[in-house]
């Protein structure tokens, strides 16, 4: 009866019931009752080996050969399986990896390496400078289908003179070199003289970092376990399972029922549905901003949007806030760039475009764009102002983004329709060949500032990734710039000003950075929050012995 | 009967041919290529990979070139290798997947039959009675019910209130720990909820079905001949109209037989299945025409065989039928 009672009512209070629940199955010793009260004993400073961790990933790994896949999932995997010679730290400075140091030249164009003594591949074979060369000849040959290869086709010699050191030198510096030799480092001895694309270990694969991997069920799950023999020390958690959960409301339901330890929240599921003390006694929530931001580019090409007074009006007629409160429960902050807030490279000191309407009607009509004829949308010339706004099926927020600014346009007179077109679709018959009006769509911010890919004008082409046709002079020489200084004082003067131009030309509006909102299962100690996230301890973690949940 | 299946197969020759080929051209219609996926927004990739991957893959060929490449590798049984960063070979795809896409197909075909052909057979004996009001409500109800929305306040319910069933996935994390019994339940338990749902929707048609065969057939002259012959109207039921109100099923069960290797993409994606349907939805987003083409020829195979049976079994069943041809 008291149950009956429950399922009525929980539709109405479901906080509260959630709350009972909890109450009730741990009254009736249900099978949850354990992870509700985990038992206190005074243990939890002690860390100790043992435990598995599961984790939840929207989709499957497509390869573990990291150098084969581009996929987010691929390259989780790949992290705790393989180290680059150099790394982030959590404050996002470089940091050796399998490189124990490191010089730059004066002149910024040879680096060398030394690397660790004391790394083995999974296999026991011994981790040399002949691997790194291997991987290096591996990512620019031809035959390899790698999509890394550009940056490292600028360097001139690459050198293994003795089994520790690695030298690399270019023909001129690149800012961006040091970062780039964070990647993966392959097996040379499992991997040479064979085709790449059909080797095994993209199915299981063998590398030198803290877990090494046990099984793989293509769209089940992927089993890691600790690598005893780590570099660095043998990780306490015992095992990672990543289990493969395609929809974002069961994985949340699959971690309330304790079947996963750790997953990335939405913003509804965040602000709304995980505030109930049974939630909070069980997990904890971490919240960051993302590597990410999303924003709304014009495409310069198109008349109406060739006058930066037109591009400037319609930033002062969004209100970003808005825009945060509304898509992402307030899980996020504006942006202003094309960089990290909070970040070294980050420019605060740019000019704001805040929610002006009357700002942006005065540009307006100052631009030409007036209601000539009163049927309430700006004209110019006998032409409406009027555009469509694309942007990719299946991602939500953009598409509600696109809703909000709809209406926002609307109210100074500019007429807006919004279409959603699958990504495959979107990119070839759209973006590609410069057929939009404007876009909707998002950059993952990399650590190091170059914008050169994305800003240059010599990106404009058909396939550049500058698809809106930005070109200024003075942005090419300050990206060239950017890109070829070593300092990163004399590199955030070049960045600062190269953001002011942005700011002032407006090709994009830049929309918001979403927060990152991981949730882990409480008996995970030793979590620390930082500016790359909470993963960069991750071997460090553990699960006091008494709270320990899998034996095996 | 020898000559007539001969002939059968022999048609289905250039119907596959058919098929295929307007198969091959629809995909190759949609705009984007698996090279622009792999490439596009992504600033680490050169331009040239792009048109390398394209040679790899032969797209810089024609499509009539294409096509009969693709033709001389399938008769050899080779259905090429995906497109998809796995590089690995299309039919060790779909064979590991295809395993529990059959066995959740059966078991909830399977289930559909167990409870629709009775809910059938008393709706039409008990013609507009409350029963066959109820039961007609119930399975349209089921009929209109969205199966995500169902699926997820089931979980709720029974996985994370009451924590009956797992929520998803088809094995525990313990698995291969359990004793071979004790695995066979692992999955059985997994499956309920999913079989459950799948089932629901399905119910509807099947005992509509079943009711108006039942009440064509309840109406001929050999039942009123039963009846006054004095047999138990558990008999005249059970007997000598089932077996006729069952025929039709036959057709219904050849033409679900291509259903068997589909799936529903929205489906597996809820309940964390790796089937079939996940497979080909994410093979057409990414424009994996090796991938796309191998599950649509191995459908249209089963479709075309499943009307063969279905029209052997038949005549088989049936001596009316048998008799005239």
């Amino acid at each position: 009866m008291i149950k009956r009672l429950n399922t009525e009512l929980r539709v109405k209070a479901y906080p509260f019931l959630v709350a009972v629940l909890f109450v009730v199955l741990a009254l009736t010793g249900c099978r949850q009752q354990q992870e509700v009260l985990p038992p206190r004993v005074g243990d939890e400073k002690v860390p100790v080996a043992g435990d598995t961790i599961i984790m939840g990933t929207i989709g499957d790994a497509s390869n573990l050969l990291p150098m084969l896949s581009t996929d987010a999932a691929s390259t989780e995997v790949s992290s705790q399986i393989y180290n680059g010679l150099i790394r982030y730290d959590k404050d996002l400075h470089f940091e050796g990896d399998l490189a124990e140091s490191w010089q730059v030249s004066d002149d910024g164009l040879e680096i060398v390496f030394h690397l660790r003594h004391d790394v083995r591949w999974h296999d026991g074979a011994p981790f040399t400078s002949a691997d790194v060369l291997f991987t290096y000849q591996l990512i620019i040959d031809p035959k390899t289908p790698t999509a890394y290869s550009e940056r490292y086709k600028r360097v001139t010699e690459a050198l293994a003179p003795d089994p520790y050191t690695f030298i690399v030198r270019y023909d001129k510096p690149l800012a961006s070199a040091l970062i780039s030799w964070g990647i993966a480092i392959h097996p040379k001895h499992l991997l040479e003289g064979q085709d790449v694309t059909t080797s095994p270990l993209s199915r299981a694969p063998i590398g030198t970092g803290p877990f090494r991997f046990v099984e793989w069920l293509p769209g089940e799950k992927i089993v890691l376990e600790r690598n005893e023999d780590y570099f660095e020390g043998a990780p306490y958690i015992k095992r990672i399972v990543y289990r493969i959960i395609p929809d974002s409301t069961t994985m949340f339901l699959e971690l309330q029922s304790g079947g996963l330890d750790q997953m990335g929240l939405t913003p509804l599921q965040y602000a709304r549905q995980t505030d109930a003390p049974g939630f909070k006694r069980r997990f904890n929530k971490y919240r960051y901003p993302a590597f990410a931001y999303t924003y709304l580019g014009y495409n310069l090409n198109k008349p109406m949007f060739q006058d930066k007074r037109v591009r400037q009006a319609l930033s002062y007629a969004i209100n970003k806030q808005e825009l945060i409160d509304g898509v992402l429960l307030g899980l996020g902050q504006p942006a202003n760039g094309p960089y990290k807030p909070g970040s070294w490279s980050n420019n605060v000191h740019v000019k704001p475009y805040p929610y002006d309407p009357q700002k942006a009607a005065m540009l307006l009509d100052e631009a030409g764009w007036r209601d000539h004829d009163g049927d309430g949308i700006r004209d110019r010339d006998g032409k409406p102002m009027a555009f469509t706004i694309i942007t990719n099926q299946g991602n939500d927020q953009r598409i509600k983004s696109g809703e909000i600014i709809q209406r926002r346009f609307q109210e100074i007179g500019v007429e807006v329709k919004l279409r959603v077109i699958e990504w495959a679709s979107l990119l070839k018959e759209f973006i590609q060949p410069g057929n939009f009006d404007a876009t909707i769509m998002g950059w993952t911010v990399p650590i190091d500032p170059d914008g050169y890919n994305v800003w240059h004008s010599s990106k404009t082409g058909p396939n550049g990734l500058n698809f809106i046709g930005f070109k200024n002079d003075r942005v090419d020489t300050l990206l060239e710039q950017g890109q070829s200084t070593y300092d990163q004082q004399e590199r955030k003067r070049v960045y600062d000003e190269f953001q002011q131009i942005l700011a002032e030309e407006q090709p994009y509006t830049f929309l918001f950075v979403p927060d990152a909102l991981p949730v882990v299962a409480h008996r995970f100690y030793g979590i620390e929050e930082a500016p790359s996230g909470i993963m960069h301890n991750f071997i460090r973690w553990y699960v006091p012995q008494s709270q320990q949940k899998y034996q095996r | 009967m020898v000559l007539y299946l001969a002939k059968r197969l022999v048609m289905m020759i250039p119907l596959l041919v058919g098929i295929s080929l307007i198969s091959f051209v629809v995909i190759h219609l949609a705009p984007g290529e698996p090279t622009d996926l792999q490439t596009e927004l992504n600033p680490d990739a050169g331009v040239e990979l792009k048109e390398r991957l394209r040679a790899q893959y032969g797209l810089d060929q024609p499509l009539v070139v294409q096509y009969g490449q693709w033709v001389k590798r399938l008769a050899r049984l080779d259905f090429g290798t995906s497109f998809s960063q796995d590089h690995r070979p299309v039919w060790d795809k779909i064979v590991e997947r295809l395993p529990i896409t059959v066995l959740i197909n059966v078991l909830s075909i399977g289930l559909i039959l167990a409870v629709s052909i009775p809910i059938g057979i008393l709706s039409a004996t008990r013609r507009n009675s409350t029963f066959d009001r109820l039961t007609t409500l119930f399975v349209f109800i089921g009929f209109a019910t969205p199966s995500f929305w169902l699926a997820l306040l089931l979980m709720d319910y029974f996985g994370v209130y009451l924590g009956w069933f797992p929520i998803s996935g088809i094995k525990s994390l313990g698995h291969e720990y359990l004793s071979t019994s004790g695995q066979v339940w692992d999955v059985i338990h997994h499956l309920m909820m999913p079989i459950l749902v799948s089932a629901f929707g399905g119910l509807a048609g099947f005992s509509r079905y079943m009711r108006s065969n039942m009440l064509e057939v309840i109406q001929q002259d050999y039942i009123l001949t039963a009846r006054a012959k004095g047999l138990s109207e558990r008999i005249v039921i059970g007997k000598h109209a089932l077996r006729n109100a069952l025929l039709p099923l036959i057709t219904i069960l050849g033409l679900s037989v291509p259903g068997l290797i589909g799936g529903s993409v929205i489906f597996e994606s809820i309940f964390a299945i790796p089937g079939m349907g996940k497979l080909f939805y994410d093979g057409v987003m990414m424009r994996d025409y090796p991938l796309i083409m191998g599950i649509l020829v191995i459908g249209a195979v089963l479709t075309l065989v499943g009307n063969l049976l279905a029209d052997v079994g038949y005549a088989l069943a049936d001596p009316r039928i048998r008799n005239q041809s």
